[in-house]
């Protein structure tokens, strides 16, 4: 029989509908079960009865009762015993993860390094986070003396990892090619030496991405991430030159060029991978059909993003979009099942779902890493906590030329912003599946990084009951197959 | 076979809280992902 005193049911249970199916998932196990419609509607129930429950006396056979009023008696009988053996076997209801917060070594590890090669820009995106490149300073590239002094940086602080990451980000970094290629050479000399390796990716808005360029990260073996809207009208509209032109007749055919040589791109991001990375805005809040438009062309890995933007802004997500932009991920959960069984699948970024193979709880506990393990390097060699914080002084870690110890308060803040003290976290359903939310989302609407940012959380949640749902009917399709 | 509920796939993430945290696996803004954070769709790297 189900055990529920001092259980918290709405915390550890979430319980919903997507598509065809009743989904339940265990957020302490991260296991997931599709129920019937009366065992959905009886978990439902227990809930509200829990929450009503104001004295919080939560007497178990009182909430079966009331929760469970439209069952037979042998019908809730069967659910609770059905629901007692998941139990024991920790599968549904399960015992709360032990909390234990997150802990760290000293001095911080940095792993990872968002280098910004180019505070410049050859497009003029309207939603740019960096202020179309310079991220509020003056347009400038860095230089290979910065460049490797940031790579002797992490390779120093990285303590016992044996790989380390750099993505090269600006701005747009080809308009920096040439240290781009010094550095990927020296990198990879200056690991090995100490019997490490460094893992490249590059982002880039796709318009420099030539044959050459393209021949030469194909041979370096860099990942790539290239940032595309979807349709035309909408990429052009966001994503122009600094004439007013759209940028979508030059890289979508570049694009779609560099993506052959990787016809097997993991969509983990796993090895050599590429992705294809757009943001959506108000002006698109139908982006499933740019995702679908990018499917259509033969781009197999993409991701769409919710923009970043100051709620002023007329291209921000509001509120009252919320329903919409909902839709369109349900719309886009069904096309994504469709596409893989008409033989054209595809992945979209927010809908992998790491469940049985996922990551470890605590990895989700404390996020991206931002600020003690992921560092962002300006042109002029500040050190930032990830690249949406460079240029704010406030979150400013350090810099390569000075004292080379991280601010230890902008270390502490960032360690400390983890979930478990995040007020709005503790009881969510979400809360081992986003860490969060993004620190720098949370900080740009709340001014504080323990605060969540309301409306992404709204919209992770979504995403993750159509990736769940998708989860679970990838696994029916194998199962026929 | 249970009549009412049809389990899909068992996780035993509770229990990774003290045998994981080997921090080999990739920083999530590092993939695709600039400005959502999306920890929980990655996979083990161990």
């Amino acid at each position: 029989m189900l055990k529920i005193d001092h259980y918290n049911i709405a915390k550890n249970v979430h319980v919903f509908r997507q598509g065809n199916l009743n989904i339940a998932y265990d957020v302490n196990s991260g296991s997931l079960h599709i129920v019937d419609d009366k065992t959905a509607q009886f978990i439902i129930n227990m809930i509200q009865v829990q929450i009503q429950d104001l004295k919080g006396t939560g007497d178990p056979h009182s909430i079966f009762r009331v929760a469970g009023a439209d069952l037979s008696g042998e019908e809730k009988n069967e659910i609770l015993m059905e629901l007692g053996a998941l139990q024991r076997n920790n599968l549904l209801f399960s015992q709360e993860a032990e909390k234990i917060e997150p802990m760290y070594p000293e001095p911080p590890i940095i792993k990872a390094m968002c280098l910004h090669v180019a505070h410049d820009c050859n497009l003029r995106c309207r939603y740019c986070f960096a202020g179309t490149g310079p991220f509020g300073g003056s347009r400038q590239l860095m230089s290979f003396k910065t460049g490797k002094s940031a790579l002797d940086f992490l390779l120093r602080n990285s303590g016992n990892r044996a790989q380390c990451e750099v993505d090269f980000f600006g701005g747009e970094p080809l308009l920096n090619f040439d240290v781009v290629k010094e550095l990927i050479s020296y990198g990879k000399k200056a690991a090995a030496q100490i019997g490490k390796k460094i893992k490249f990716t590059l982002t880039t808005n796709a318009v420099l991405l030539n044959e050459e360029v393209s021949g030469y990260l194909e041979e370096e073996g860099i990942s790539i991430v290239l940032s595309l809207d979807g349709r035309k009208e909408v990429n052009d509209r966001m994503r122009p030159y600094a004439g007013g032109k759209g940028s979508y007749d030059r890289i979508m055919p570049q694009i779609l060029r560099f993506i052959e040589k990787r016809p097997a791109a993991s969509r983990y991001a796993i090895g050599k991978y590429y992705y294809v990375r757009g943001t959506y805005t108000r002006y698109n809040m139908d982006f499933y059909q740019d995702v679908l438009h990018m499917a259509d062309q033969g781009i197999k890995r993409i991701s769409v993003e919710p923009v970043v933007a100051p709620p002023e802004e007329e291209y921000a997500l509001r509120e009252e979009d919320l329903d919409t932009v909902k839709k369109s991920y349900d719309i886009l959960g069904e096309k994504v099942l469709e596409y893989m069984q008409n033989g054209k699948e595809f992945s979209f970024f927010h809908f992998n779902a790491g469940l049985d193979d996922g990551p470890c709880l605590p990895k989700r506990l404390s996020g991206c890493g931002a600020g003690h393990e992921y560092v962002a390097i300006s042109p002029e060699g500040e050190i930032y906590p990830c690249h949406q914080f460079v240029g704010q002084e406030k979150y400013k870690l350090g810099s390569l030329y000075e004292e080379e110890k991280l601010n230890a308060k902008v270390v502490a803040a960032f360690r400390k912003a983890h979930v478990y003290i995040k007020e709005e976290c503790g009881s969510c359903w979400a809360r081992f599946s986003c860490s969060g939310g993004c620190h720098a989302a949370n900080a740009a609407f709340s001014g504080e990084l323990t605060k969540v940012y309301s409306l992404g959380c709204e919209l992770q949640k979504k995403r993750l009951e159509v990736a769940f749902y998708i989860k679970i009917r990838e696994r029916e399709q194998r199962v026929l197959v | 076979m249970a009549k009412h509920i049809q389990t899909v796939i068992k996780g035993n993430l509770s229990s990774t809280v003290k045998t994981g945290g080997c921090g080999n696996c990739q920083t999530s803004c590092q993939s695709a992902c600039k400005t959502s954070c999306t920890v929980g769709n990655q996979v083990c790297e161990k």
